[in-house]
């Protein structure tokens, strides 16, 4: 039985009177990738910053490996205008940061590249070891922490290697090719040491030809790191290609899970796909 | 890339050695005139600290915050209030008296100054806690009141019997020797360099990059933003006392925005994100301010004497940065740092040019 790493109960998320993602739950076992699909609007990034701690949900829960991370239920004006569903459910009001969250061991890529970007790709990705070193202002100032920086430089240097930018380690992240740039934020988002990663809209405006190496680089760095992966993607071709199980969302309520096969052929897909009506 | 690194230290060691020695020829030589370059010198490494300071803040950790003389203030009487000799403390107190608690502390000025800096940085501590959730221009706005708030309060009337009100503070001893000076401001900035580029150092340029994206690299904003603030203020309030050992005698008038919008100069001038920026853009400020004095004097060519008046001087001066400013968007060094191999560029650049033309 594999374990249960990052669990999302009946999230609610409510902006104004606006449903953004109305009371979602999935789960998201050891070693898999997990893809959340939709159509535009449909919440997933919402639903991505939920668990990466950047909005508290309006209601409900998201436990990484069995413990509480987030868990809020609607307070104040937004009890009254609440349209979501479980009210009252959950009692306690955690929010961890997304710098804590990280601290955790979920890291996550952006769905437009956010590099740090005037500085290089080296240091892109070292800034990244930053948060798991021990070493205090002062320490760090006076250099005494010299060994732990150096096996710093050497870790990143190695995923550097890994995700094949090492001969543009010096140049500015800002101005390598846009492939180059959504590797060497997954290389930044690696050098956290997360047990699950988050990637938001890995494949968007890439080629086929792109789209088919991200997927092969995606499962080998899942199988060198021993992640779990959660996904957020349009290309389906990609989606189907790597996942093990899919989520779809449609104006912010799931309404499919299972494996690609069974999407593939779910009705509640297709048409909120392709916008068939459905004859009642 | 590494090759040159024997000759830039040769040539980094030669430099420091010319400057030393320039030190010891002014001293040696006993002229009216070296004393007027000494100062402006001396002024140039107090105002390169804090420009350097401010820099750590406004340039690598994309806060913008604009309290410099607020902190240099705190550290310029409390540096001042611990050196004036116990002996002479009467006669500077002798409107309102001293507070009888204080007049028998005494300090030598280092240790003095770095009081002067601890106090500048538990107050930027206590002030980051609310004004660090802002950002930009609220972050500026707010940090200027803060500083007048800390002007008001030094001058204010229960402050009397310590900070000597609105007379000021005089009869500070100077500095010994002209060294000391230079020696404490090159400790401060090698410090603050020390500090960038440590892991640390990343972390702030990683904020001023983009801070969503630092957060979800596991850096904790607040933490890191109260640090910079805080380390920052401590070195401008070190600054501040440098400034108050200087001018042997402060009072509140000295340490208003204007002084602010000096610094900010400075570090806008030499490139926000350079250090080597700011210690250039000092000495190009102080001197440039000193060396075009001469339009403030009267002069006998005929269309220019009626040009030549007191306060001339000041819309040249203001001219000559607006063109700079222009012309030189991100500052002299913009984020990069002096390198001798930029140095070298830049006149093989310049003969490449000449060549071709």
């Amino acid at each position: 039985m594999s374990q249960n790493v990052l669990k999302v109960e009946d999230v609610t998320m409510q902006f104004g009177g606006v449903v953004a993602v109305n009371n979602l739950s999935m789960e998201v076992n050891e070693g898999e990738i997990v893809a959340l699909i939709g159509p535009n609007g449909a919440g997933k990034t919402t639903a991505f910053n939920v668990i990466s701690g950047v909005y508290a949900p309006t209601n409900g829960r998201v436990s990484f490996m069995d413990k509480p991370m987030v868990e809020n239920h609607p307070k104040g004006k937004m009890r009254r205008i609440y349209h979501g569903e479980k009210d009252g459910v959950y009692k306690q009001s955690i929010s961890k940061t997304p710098d804590q969250i990280t601290k955790l061991g979920i890291a996550r890529t952006f769905q437009n590249i956010r590099l740090f970007k005037s500085l290089t790709v080296f240091d892109n990705v070292l800034i990244a070891t930053h948060m798991r070193s021990k070493a205090n202002v002062f320490s760090a100032a006076f250099r005494t922490n010299a060994a732990e920086e150096k096996a710093n430089r050497q870790k990143t240097s190695r995923l550097l290697e890994m995700v094949g930018l090492s001969d543009e380690q010096g140049e500015i992240s800002t101005s390598l090719p846009y492939g180059k740039q959504r590797r060497l934020e997954i290389a930044r988002a690696l050098a956290t040491e997360p047990k699950l990663l988050l990637l938001d809209e890995p494949a968007a405006g890439m080629n086929p030809q792109e789209t088919l190496e991200l997927a092969q680089f995606i499962c080998q760095i899942k199988k060198d790191f021993q992640l779990t992966i959660l996904v957020i993607e349009h290309h389906m071709d990609f989606v189907m290609e790597i996942s093990d199980r899919i989520y779809v969302l449609d104006f912010g309520k799931l309404i499919a899970q299972g494996t690609p096969d069974e999407i593939q052929s779910n009705p509640h897909v297709i048409s909120a796909y392709l916008g068939v009506q459905d004859d009642e | 890339m590494k090759k040159h690194t024997g000759r830039d230290l040769v040539l980094s060691l030669l430099l420091a050695a010319a400057f030393a020695a320039l030190l010891y020829y002014f001293q040696y030589d006993k002229a009216a005139s070296h004393n007027y370059a000494v100062s402006i010198l001396e002024r140039s490494a107090i105002y390169a600290v804090v420009a350097v300071s401010m820099n750590l803040l406004n340039g690598f950790t994309g806060l913008f915050s604009l309290g410099q003389a607020g902190f240099m203030a705190l550290g310029a009487y409390t540096t001042a209030i611990l050196t004036i000799p116990t002996h002479v403390r009467q006669s500077v107190y002798y409107m309102n008296g001293i507070e009888p608690w204080l007049e028998k502390i005494h300090l030598p000025m280092v240790p003095a100054m770095i009081v002067g800096g601890l106090i500048a940085a538990g107050f930027a501590a206590l002030i980051g806690i609310p004004v660090l959730r802002l950002k930009s221009d609220y972050l500026a706005i707010a940090t200027l009141g803060f500083a007048e708030i800390i002007r008001a309060l030094l001058a204010s009337r229960p402050m009397d019997r310590i900070t000597n009100g609105s007379y000021g503070l005089n009869n500070i001893p100077g500095f010994k020797s002209i060294y000391q000076v230079f020696g404490i401001a090159a400790v401060c900035i090698a410090l603050m360099v020390l500090l960038i580029n440590s892991s640390y150092g990343r972390a702030f340029k990683a904020i001023r990059e983009d801070d969503v994206a630092a957060e979800a690299m596991g850096i904790n904003l607040f933490r890191h933003k109260e640090l910079s603030f805080v380390i920052s203020s401590f070195f401008t309030g070190v600054g501040g006392g440098m400034l108050a050992v200087y001018m042997r005698s402060i009072d509140t008038k000295t340490f208003q925005v204007a002084l602010t919008y000096n610094i900010l100069l400075i570090v806008v001038l030499g490139g926000i994100g350079s250090v080597t920026g700011s210690i250039i853009g000092s000495l190009l400020i102080n001197g440039g301010q000193e060396w075009l004095r001469f339009l403030d004097e009267p002069t006998t060519v005929p269309v220019l004497s009626s040009l030549f008046k007191p306060g001339f001087r000041m819309v040249v001066y203001s001219l000559l940065l607006m063109i700079v400013v222009l012309f030189w968007r991100s500052g002299i060094m913009g984020t990069k740092e002096f390198t001798w191999d930029g140095l070298f560029g830049l006149f093989s650049r310049k003969k490449k040019k000449t060549g071709g033309a």
